[in-house]
């Protein structure tokens, strides 16, 4: 129970640290919008995109955007408020309450740049719902592989580099079922769940291991 | 020199596997032909990476739980060995692709396996000269070390066994089990295993002293 509320404050503190200081939110969301709107100029004169490349570019798009706002979680914190937590949480809470917000963040993203990139590139999904429920497995999914590594980049010196460095060889395998799962949805044939449900163990397995691995990385 | 028969074992065993792997009988099989050679060299290689990568996971846990410099670097050279080797896999398989599917690459999902690993222990050595630090070095690589090779297990060993594959072993194709493969194959192919790791083992252990002897000079340096 104590955890839960440690996490539930830090959370708190985070949307509202996000809210007050509104530059790194309307950075990304400019980041998603010149993104979605750059593929959209470069593939005006193609007509109307192939599904699969659709899936694929949408996918890629939020993978880069995801990349991005993760990256910050951790190097926003300074190296004295990161003291000040290690007096009054426990680490587990910390690295908790950084996945629920990131996923919470990523979803929001995630969706507009979904609404957006529709807009101007054309919507071709057939099975909408499930194809929504991908991209809140894949908000999830992203939120949760990324967030440790931020912690482990932040520590580092290039850490804008390494982010991506480090982070795309954990991303893959998720990225991969999350474009199958999302094809799948597009089409709306295979109506099968077992990607969904291979993603959310997937996502649980990460989750656990950054629980079990971010105590030793935090009091360096 | 008591404790050097086992590298007299790899070198025996290693001037064995290409004699025999390069002369000795293979069954004659439509195209595969010749190339039925590499797997005393290629799926060796991958069985010593493996070994090698889980070695370099198990001391990082070691490490974590009880940190000490010689963990870290056993922990850092058996990397640095399992790169060398994965390269050496990626390369063979590479090359017999090229002569058995007509293309050096295709999106399998084992060949997609192998690429991340060999893009995870990158960044792990990447991540690693980044630091400065030689402690805070060790102690986040180790955390990555750990968290990467779990984050990457489903690709590497279960999503391949969950759909079709074109690599041998899978799919409906035969591999090396133990029904498939020719008998007298058998007796070039488990040394071939052993040469390989043994070599692997070798290559880190000299990586290994070499990094302690250069510590231990810099300490005596220092006092």
């Amino acid at each position: 129970m104590q955890l839960l509320r440690e996490i539930w404050y830090l959370m708190q503190k985070d949307f509202r640290l996000e809210w007050r200081q509104r530059a790194a939110l309307n950075g990304m969301l400019l980041y998603v919008g010149s993104t979605v709107y750059v593929c959209y100029l470069s593939f005006v004169r193609g007509g109307q995109l192939p599904a699969p490349a659709w899936n694929a570019l949408l996918w890629i798009i939020l993978l880069f955007s995801a990349t991005n706002a993760v990256a910050k979680s951790f190097l926003q914190e300074s190296r004295g408020r990161l003291l000040y937590y290690y007096t009054l949480v426990r680490p587990e809470a910390v690295i908790l309450a950084k996945i629920g917000y990131n996923a919470l963040l990523l979803l929001l993203l995630g969706l507009l740049a979904f609404g957006a990139y529709s807009l101007v590139l054309g919507n071709p999904v057939q099975d909408m719902p499930r194809f929504l429920l991908v991209v809140v497995v894949g908000a999830l999914g992203f939120a949760s592989a990324l967030t440790l590594i931020s912690g482990i980049a932040a520590k580092a010196a290039n850490s804008n580099t390494l982010m991506p460095v480090l982070g795309f060889p954990v991303v893959i395998p998720i990225l991969l079922q999350l474009i199958k799962a999302a094809k799948n949805a597009l089409d709306g044939l295979d109506a099968s769940p077992q990607p969904v449900y291979m993603l959310l163990g997937m996502n649980l397995l990460v989750v656990a291991v950054s629980y079990l691995l971010y105590p030793f990385l935090w009091r360096t | 020199m008591k404790n050097a028969w086992w590298k007299v074992l790899t070198v025996v065993l290693l001037v064995y596997t290409v004699v025999m792997g390069l002369l000795g009988p293979v069954p004659r099989l439509a195209i595969l032909n010749e190339t039925i050679r590499n797997l005393y060299f290629h799926v060796p290689m991958w069985f010593g990476m493996t070994i090698i990568f889980t070695a370099s996971l198990v001391n990082s846990i070691r490490y974590l739980l009880r940190p000490s410099y010689r963990l870290d670097v056993l922990a850092y050279e058996s990397a640095r060995t399992g790169v060398v080797m994965g390269l050496l896999g990626l390369a063979t398989g590479s090359l017999w692709a090229r002569y058995t599917w007509g293309t050096w690459w295709t999106p399998d999902p084992r060949l997609n396996g192998a690429a991340v690993a060999m893009l995870i222990y990158c960044a792990y050595l990447v991540l690693r000269s980044s630091i400065a630090d030689e402690q805070q070095s060790a102690r986040i690589g180790a955390v990555y070390n750990i968290f990467a090779f779990c984050a990457a297990i489903p690709l590497l060993f279960i999503l391949p066994r969950l759909t079709d594959s074109l690599h041998p072993g899978a799919g409906g194709n035969p591999g090396f089990n133990y029904y498939d493969q020719a008998k007298f194959m058998r007796p070039v192919f488990y040394p071939a295993v052993f040469a390989w790791t043994l070599l692997g083992v070798w290559i880190t252990e000299v990586t290994v002293r070499l990094a302690l002897v250069k510590q231990k000079l810099y300490e005596k340096q220092l006092a």
